[in-house]
């Protein structure tokens, strides 16, 4: 066999491997209402074009290079891919069942793993990529949970277009307050406590071989990267009380500091504006569910707005096989005094600038990597969907194991489902 | 089937009129009555308003009059009394109060503490014997969220944890001290069972039965024989006892020969006798299937499946056999069973001729936006290419529908004249992120306005709170 034909299958073969995403990374959408999620704001009958993957070009009435797809947009909404908000996508395929799950770590003897990294286990082929990609989400935060100890683990910004490997800077995830007070000897204080003794030991102020280091050296090492203020570390806590001492916290130690939840933020918006904390709200989350969430509220996201503080949105429920809720999220905000723009931002922009990816992803504006959704509707709006969507400039093909099942179902006929496809 | 024929008759004749004690069977006498009254109201004349009425019906800038806690007519140009209070319903849409088949509301309230978890009696798989309603704790802030939601009706079941999780109950969602007086007054009880994973996996984790999901069609089989002899044992008339399941003298399960009562066969008496609605958490179609095999064996029917995620592949069965599917908009993927969860899952359901769809929550965040569920299937079914569903069809999803799986379709879910007035004023079309319900009305009084916070129910936990949302 020749060494030409063996590349020729191996070409094939690749090209069989990857039946989802069309080749040509050339487009240009014609007359579209252009959402940028910058300061440009919206563009209406506006032209993108892409080439190569990127935005080159943004305005009315673009002329068509030779061989570039020309989609007429209609005036429909066009909108970076959206951010999918918090996520296990691609670590958990069955919530239920534990094989299939690789977003927490638990070990007993040494539980503080801030070395822990997800997105090690990520798998681009998870059925929940498709499932949340055809809904207009381009990219998700993976975010490692708390297994064993309430520092729970770095995560990374995944772009939900096949790619393997996440991008940007890594994040490490924290749990704060009664959901991570029996992983810190049953008081939040002792987490106070115990991150204080974990911030010591990574400084080099208690020594590496003391009996009661919480840290591995490699736990050490990552987390003095943190403090350093690489990275974000993105806290998962809802009481007012605790988000002041996280802000004391952070300001002492000069970390870049994200929250997450955040379902009482809206009582410290100043301090969270003027100290440039982003937090990730969960919209729907007005109930007092815990003693945690008293002052929960649909107004978070517009009151935290209101006062300066960039807002994103991520879930607390069932972020991961139902991500795409989190354009409810966001359409609620809007419906309780968040700006349209704003919440639009929520999903694109912002957290893409909160997790050090905003100078490749979410928003269209010229250099970007051409991550778009063309939608049906109002994409804030649960009664509208996304109807094409590129990645990369790639078309992505709206179909995901959901769309079979449903088109399996959706046709009648004499032939047992087995044989319909 | 004669018995569900009567049982449907008393309960139109309780419309009307209170049902005289003794037309009720023992297995379903109400020892905790409801003690709900509607509270006083003006008459209410809503104008010009987009009215979707719950029987299929839009009606464009049209009026609906509320009156003595009743529909009094929708229509054009509605004359009101003097003393009607007027609103303006220019550019709002009206609709039936919202009714939810599924919640747990008062019986897993917030806050989540341990002292709260009330929902599942996980001490045995068969607890036919405990009613849900002896759990509600009426403080739930979450009846007040519901109600801003437009929600004005539920039924509160016990959870999935049992192959027979006990009775459900139909609340009214007006705040009120005790549930007795949240009661719907003279609606059916359900009874609560479960397929699947949930029972094998909590008792077959502690090494009893059911492990598997054969142990589960066994463990529903048993009890159903015991409530069938129980039935025989406790007819007016003496019966010839049939042999057929194999019991003697000894009596029924708890060994009760002789006529003492037994709460757990007398749920499930009431349920082969029609008098209580058979409520079955139940996700995968084969399972589905296996239920109604069981349902015919016993002779009950069943009601609604509930969370039925593969309704879908169903579809036609269900509508056939009467069952209504109460299931959720979008929700997969977080168990086994729940794997092939698609979002057109209600659209399909609704499809064929007679089908009973519903949109149901399970859920504190849900309940309150029902509405928005129902636009998800609607998006859903377009993207799908099975055309636009029309809103005053999709409203009958989370109204007629639910009322009727409920059964007080007769009492509510429509606006029809007579009916109650649970009626919701929506901001705008309510299948949409940006509707607000802005006025709720249970039995004509206005139990919620968005406008005026005095006309917000609070519960008691949340009074006296640093915290104020």
């Amino acid at each position: 066999m020749s060494a030409s034909i063996v590349f020729l299958r191996r070409l094939a073969l690749l090209a069989a491997a990857l039946p989802s995403i069309a080749c040509a990374q050339d487009v240009l959408v014609r007359n579209a209402t252009v959402h940028t999620a910058t300061a440009r704001g919206t563009l209406t009958a506006n032209d993108v074009l892409v080439q190569g993957g990127v935005i080159r070009a943004i305005g009315p009435a673009l002329a068509a290079p030779a061989g570039v797809e020309v989609v007429d947009a209609g005036g429909r909404p066009l909108t970076p891919a959206l951010f999918g908000g918090i996520t296990d996508i691609g670590v958990e395929e069955v919530s239920g069942e534990a094989a299939t799950v690789d977003s927490a770590v638990k070990l007993e003897d040494q539980p503080q793993r801030p070395e822990f990294d997800v997105t090690l286990a990520y798998n681009p082929d998870s059925v929940l990529v498709p499932v949340a990609r055809v809904e207009g989400i381009g990219f998700t935060a993976l975010g490692a949970n708390s297994g064993g100890g309430f520092i729970a683990g770095q995560g990374g910004v995944l772009r939900l277009d096949g790619s393997t490997d996440p991008i940007g800077p890594r994040m490490l995830f924290v749990r704060m307050g009664a959901a991570g007070s029996e992983l810190s000897g049953s008081s939040r204080a002792a987490q106070w406590m115990l991150l204080d003794q974990m911030v010591a030991e990574a400084r080099g102020r208690i020594a590496a071989d003391s009996p009661h280091a919480l840290l591995t050296p490699a736990g050490r090492a990552v987390l003095a990267r943190y403090l350093g203020g690489s990275g974000r570390i993105v806290v998962r806590v809802d009481r007012a009380a605790d988000i002041r001492q996280l802000l004391r916290w952070a300001g002492r130690e000069q970390v870049r500091v994200a929250i997450a939840g955040g379902a009482e933020a809206w009582r410290l918006a100043p301090q969270l504006a003027a100290a440039g904390v982003p937090v990730f709200v969960d919209a729907l989350s007005n109930l007092p569910a815990s003693f945690d969430q008293i002052g929960a509220t649909l107004e978070n996201a517009a009151r935290l707005h209101a006062t300066g503080v960039p807002v994103a949105f991520s879930q607390d429920g069932d972020a991961s096989h139902n991500a795409r809720k989190i354009r409810q999220l966001a359409g609620n905000a809007v419906a309780h005094g968040l700006p349209w723009d704003a919440a639009l931002a929520g999903l694109t922009r912002v957290p893409a600038q909160a997790f050090g990816v905003a100078d490749r992803i979410g928003s269209i504006a010229v250099g970007q990597q051409a991550d778009l959704v063309l939608w049906e509707g109002d994409p804030l709006d649960v009664g509208h969907y996304a109807e094409r969507m590129w990645l990369g400039g790639r078309a992505v093909p709206m179909r995901s194991r959901q769309t079979e099942l449903r088109d399996r179902y959706l046709r009648g006929s004499a032939t047992p489902p087995a044989y319909r496809r | 089937m004669r018995h569900r024929l009567l049982a449907g008759l008393g309960l139109a004749l309780a419309c009307a009129h209170p049902a005289p004690a003794d037309a009720t069977s023992r297995f379903v006498q109400d020892p905790y009555p409801s003690t709900y009254r509607p509270l006083p109201a003006a008459p209410v004349l809503i104008s010009h308003a987009t009215v979707l009425d719950g029987t299929g019906r839009r009606l464009d800038d049209a009026d609906v009059l509320l009156a003595d806690g009743r529909v009094v007519a929708v229509g054009n140009a509605l004359q009101a009394p003097a003393d009607a209070v007027r609103v303006d319903g220019r550019g709002k849409w009206v609709t039936p109060g919202i009714i939810d088949v599924h919640s747990h509301l008062g019986v897993y309230p917030s806050p989540g503490v341990q002292a709260h978890g009330d929902g599942n009696e996980m001490t045995a798989p068969v607890t036919a014997n405990v009613w849900a309603e002896h759990s509600v704790w009426p403080q739930d802030p979450g009846f007040a969220a519901a109600l801003a939601g437009g929600v004005t009706a539920m039924q509160v079941l016990p959870g999935s944890a049992n192959l027979v999780g006990g009775r459900g109950v139909t609340l009214k969602n007006l705040p009120a001290t005790t549930y007795q007086a949240m009661k719907f007054p003279d609606a059916p009880w359900g009874l609560k069972m479960a397929c699947g994973e949930n029972p094998k996996r909590v008792y077959g984790g502690k090494g009893t039965a059911p492990a598997t999901r054969m142990g589960n069609v066994a463990g529903y089989r048993a009890a159903f024989i015991d409530a069938s002899e129980y039935i025989a044992k406790n007819s007016a008339a003496p019966v010839k006892r049939k042999r057929r399941f194999g019991g003697g003298d000894n009596g029924d399960s708890s060994g009760d020969s002789g006529g003492k009562r037994d709460l757990k066969l007398d749920t499930l008496a009431g349920a082969i006798q029609g008098d209580i609605r058979v409520h079955i958490h139940c996700y995968r179609a084969d399972e589905m299937a296996t239920m109604l095999d069981l349902a015919k064996e016993f002779g009950f029917k069943v009601a609604a499946f509930h969370h039925g995620v593969e309704a879908y592949k169903l579809a036609d069965r269900l509508a056939a056999e009467g069952v209504c599917g109460a299931l959720w908009a979008d929700w997969w993927g977080f168990k086994m069973e729940a794997f092939d969860g698609i979002q057109e899952n209600i659209a399909l359901v609704d499809r064929p001729a007679n089908s009973c769809a519903i949109v149901h929550s399970d859920s504190p965040e849900g309940i309150q936006r029902l509405n928005q569920e129902a636009a998800k299937v609607i998006a859903s079914a377009r993207r799908a290419g099975m055309g636009e569903i029309a809103p005053e069809h999709a409203i009958r999803w989370l109204t007629a529908n639910a009322a009727r799986a409920l059964g007080i379709e007769q009492r509510t879910g429509t606006l029809e004249p007579g009916k109650m007035a649970d009626v919701v004023v929506w901001s705008g079309n309510p299948f949409s992120s940006y509707a607000l319900a802005e006025k709720v009305y249970v039995d004509g009084f206005q139990a919620y306005d968005r406008g005026n916070r005095a006309q917000q129910p609070l519960s008691d936990f949340m009074l006296g709170q640093e915290v104020r949302p």
